[in-house]
């Protein structure tokens, strides 16, 4: 068999850059995929520090206007794509494999090919900052601002080309972890065996793979219309209409708050039964209503559209399915009370951080409620009270819910503990920092402040409140420093964590913190829902085999990151093409050789390198 | 291979579904009338007898008969080659009496539809042959079948979007229905407030 089937040697090293370039070990690319997420999350932090700087005073000149579009289009666009997304991403491939008992992912070359998509594409966006043509359209890109006549940079070819790129691996990453999760767990894992945020990875992988292929076509006809002088949103005399555009986002762009949402969702419904020493209520009620929330997600997107002009059916209709989805959320917030009634309950910082998950989430969810009826919804558009709404969803419930899942897991991944005192300075800064930023905003929208507006004049009545909210905004900036304090002394003095440092009861525990690369020495027999609970973890899992026994694991393999690079040229082709058309084409030929090339590589190369092999047969 | 094809039905869902809503709106340019039935009726017999062969390929391999999966594999190939030669046939001709697609919305969003189509046929030509030429190194054997036939799940895939299609967007288009489906349409642009 040949082993080789590239040009360069296949770097088989267990350390060194080589080694997390061409890794294929789940566990690597989640911590790839955390750090990459956390480094955007500074990035869209401070794009918002700016904004919240400027808007601190009354016709401040800090920055222009067109400056202040930039900031809030790529602080939306950075924090959907490039900090919540792949944080749940780390999360899915750090925990899926080991809570199934598997020991890795379906197709851990294309796993491996999802993170390199995820992060060109996002360098591809923000390298725009660096040709002064940074997107400035708003996260949703409305038509006609897209078009080539409103947009005469290149800034909305970054925004679309890099959104495709991120796409792409997004869905690859969906297909990845259905066929995981169906096909690959341990024996005795039965689907309603399964935590529940395995359970919630797979709605989200398939929320994925039907939410995304609208979003690409969309992005496709932008792509057209900016490139090839098509009219799919552009031209009204020509017959075409704007409000397609916000159609086919929104058919992606609702569902994608739930792709948001619900892995945090998982991540407190499984904290929760460890830290209060008892199961999860209702466990079936909160797997089912998070697939009830799934397929109800495909039909509410009008209610982003509500001011449109749809006309009375269609906005009575969407109401009435927005208000349907609040049923399934409720269900979940009330198991998650009686999983809290009666419990042991220990306040450690994972457990603050799902109960700021609980709170807050539920305070974002009823103003939810509020936008679902279309008369209030017409008043709040576009005011500041959409903003605080979405920012309780989405940081006051995706972002605690994700760092609890960082306060719980951090000893698993690394193997140490982090400091519980410097968490808990963390998480009341956070909270206490999170509602004065986004408190004030529900009365500075009722009262009258658009969103996106980059200055204010003295006599509207805006900049007490603002001052309000920009302090806030410095106070969740000072728990991130706290954080990273955290994570710093911990990596370098942290006290060894050992197995099961919460005694929690599911399999991610049974194994040595970090794990070996192979995970599991002997594949476990599963019996219940709470294997280290309900028997012995010594019955579970034999202690581990000597070194010569250890499982054979995939190699590296250095083809997932070619084709991904390949795969971004072609787009940074197509950019470079409009300028100069034979470097742009000469870019886009090679480029696409080049990735052909090493589909072949990746296709025809055995999964195990031959050297490697020959050591354990 | 399942999860992957549910996925592209809402690629194509949306591709058509944008075509529709945009039908009848196009100012100026040829339109539906443009469309060559008889033509297009062959090409897509072409396709259809492609997926026959495909499944005699499969077959073929897994009964062993090394020859026959050699033989309906390149033949599957050929017919999908057939019909993109039809298709580039069908582009060129459509350019020549001005239709492109900046000519008007009919010719954004049904070269844009067929030529991702074309491209979904493209790809898996290039797959097939992938597999014809693995056959003769032993990397597709009696054994592995299963390769042969997730390529075959993609193949049929691509020729049933094609029915909907032709059917759809040929046959609606040129003859008829004419009135219903633009009524129809309508009705779904009113709801939606486009149009």
């Amino acid at each position: 068999m040949a082993a080789n089937t590239g040009i360069l040697r296949r770097p088989l090293a267990p350390v060194g850059i080589w080694a997390w370039m061409t890794t294929v070990d789940h566990k690597r690319i989640a911590v790839l995929y955390g750090v990459t997420a956390f480094f955007f999350f500074l990035l869209g932090g401070m794009e918002a520090l700016v904004m919240r700087v400027q808007l601190a005073s009354a016709e401040s000149t800090l920055v222009s206007a067109a400056t202040f579009n930039a900031m809030f289009t790529m602080h939306g666009t950075t924090m959907v794509f490039m900090v919540v997304m792949p944080a749940g991403a780390a999360f899915f491939n750090f925990l899926v494999p080991l809570m199934i008992g598997a020991r890795d992912v379906a197709f851990p070359r294309l796993n491996a090919f999802s993170y390199w998509l995820f992060l060109f594409g996002a360098l591809f966006m923000n390298f725009s900052f660096f040709m002064n043509a940074f997107p400035d359209i708003g996260w949703f890109g409305y038509a006609p601002l897209t078009s080539n006549e409103f947009t005469i940079s290149n800034a909305t070819d970054y925004w679309v080309l890099g959104l495709l790129v991120m796409g792409v691996g997004t869905t690859a990453a969906g297909f990845n972890f259905v066929v995981t999760i169906l096909n690959m767990r341990a024996p005795g894992m039965t689907l309603m065996r399964m935590p529940v945020f395995v359970w919630m990875t797979l709605i989200v992988a398939f929320l994925i793979i039907f939410a995304f292929p609208p979003l690409t076509i969309a992005l496709a006809f932008l792509t057209f219309d900016r490139f090839f002088d098509t009219n799919f949103f552009v031209d009204i005399g020509a017959g075409s209409d704007p409000l397609l555009w916000q159609h086919l986002f929104w058919i992606f762009g609702h569902p994608e708050v739930y792709i948001l949402i619900l892995p945090a969702m998982g991540i407190v419904s499984d904290v929760l039964p460890t830290f209060t020493r008892k199961p999860l209520f209702g466990y079936s009620m909160i797997v089912f209503a998070g697939v009830v929330i799934a397929f109800l997600g495909f039909g509410v997107w009008a209610h982003h559209m509500f001011t449109t002009g749809l006309g009375p059916w269609a906005n009575a209709a969407f109401s009435a399915t927005t208000m349907a989805i609040a049923v399934p959320t409720g269900v979940k917030i009330f198991n998650w009370l009686a999983t809290l009634y009666g419990g042991s309950i220990t306040f450690k910082t994972p457990m603050l951080f799902a109960l700021g998950f609980i709170s807050m989430f539920m305070l974002g969810g009823l103003s939810g409620i509020m936008h679902a009826v279309t008369a209030v919804d017409s008043q709040q558009q576009d005011t500041y009270f959409i903003v605080a709404h979405f920012h309780y969803v989405l940081f006051g419930g995706a972002i605690f819910g994700i760092n609890s899942g960082i306060y719980y897991w951090f000893p698993k991944i690394t193997g140490k503990m982090l400091s519980e005192p410097l968490g808990k300075v963390h998480f009341w800064l956070m909270l206490i920092g999170f509602n004065l930023t986004f408190m004030p905003m529900h009365i500075l929208g009722v009262i009258g402040m658009p969103r996106r507006i980059y200055t204010y004049a003295e006599d509207m009545g805006f900049e007490f409140l603002n001052q309000i909210v920009s302090a806030g905004a410095f106070i969740i900036a000072l728990s991130v420093i706290i954080f990273i304090i955290n994570v710093v002394r911990s990596v370098r003095q942290g006290e060894p964590a050992g197995d099961n440092p919460w005694e929690a009861a599911t399999l991610e525990w049974s194994i040595s913190s970090p794990p070996h690369h192979y995970n599991f020495a002997v594949v476990p027999t599963v019996r219940s829902q709470y294997p280290l609970w309900d028997e012995n973890a010594n019955v579970v899992l034999p202690p581990a085999l000597p070194a010569h026994d250890e499982p054979v694991m995939p190699d590296p393999s250095y083809w997932p990151i070619v084709v991904a690079f390949s795969i971004t040229m072609v787009a940074g082709g197509l950019i470079i093409w409009q300028g100069h058309a034979i470097a742009g084409l000469t870019v886009i030929a090679s480029m696409g050789l080049l990735g052909m090339r090493a589909i072949y590589g990746w296709v025809l190369e055995p999964m195990e390198d031959e050297a490697h092999v020959s050591v354990h047969h | 291979m399942w999860a992957f094809l549910g996925s592209d039905v809402l690629f194509f869902g949306t591709l058509i579904a944008t075509h529709l809503v945009y039908r009848g709106q196009s100012v100026s340019g040829p339109t539906e009338n443009i469309l060559d039935i008889p033509i297009t009726s062959i090409s897509t017999f072409v396709l259809l007898m492609s997926s026959l062969a495909m499944v005699l390929a499969l077959s073929g391999l897994q009964r062993g008969k090394m020859g026959e999966a050699r033989f309906w594999l390149a033949a599957t190939a050929l017919l999908g080659s057939v019909f993109i030669g039809f298709q580039m046939y069908e582009f060129a001709e459509f350019a020549n009496e001005g239709l492109t697609p900046r000519t008007n919305l009919f010719g954004s969003t049904f070269l844009i539809m067929t030529g991702f189509h074309g491209t979904h046929v493209a790809i898996g030509i290039l797959w097939l042959w992938s597999l014809f030429f693995a056959t003769f190194n032993g990397k597709i054997h009696q054994g592995n079948s299963l390769e042969v036939e997730i390529a075959g799940l993609y193949w049929h895939f691509v020729d049933i979007v094609w029915i909907v299609i032709f059917g759809v967007v040929y046959l609606v288009g040129a003859y008829g229905a004419e009135e219903h489906v633009e009524e129809a349409g309508h009705a779904a642009a009113a709801i939606f407030g486009i149009g």
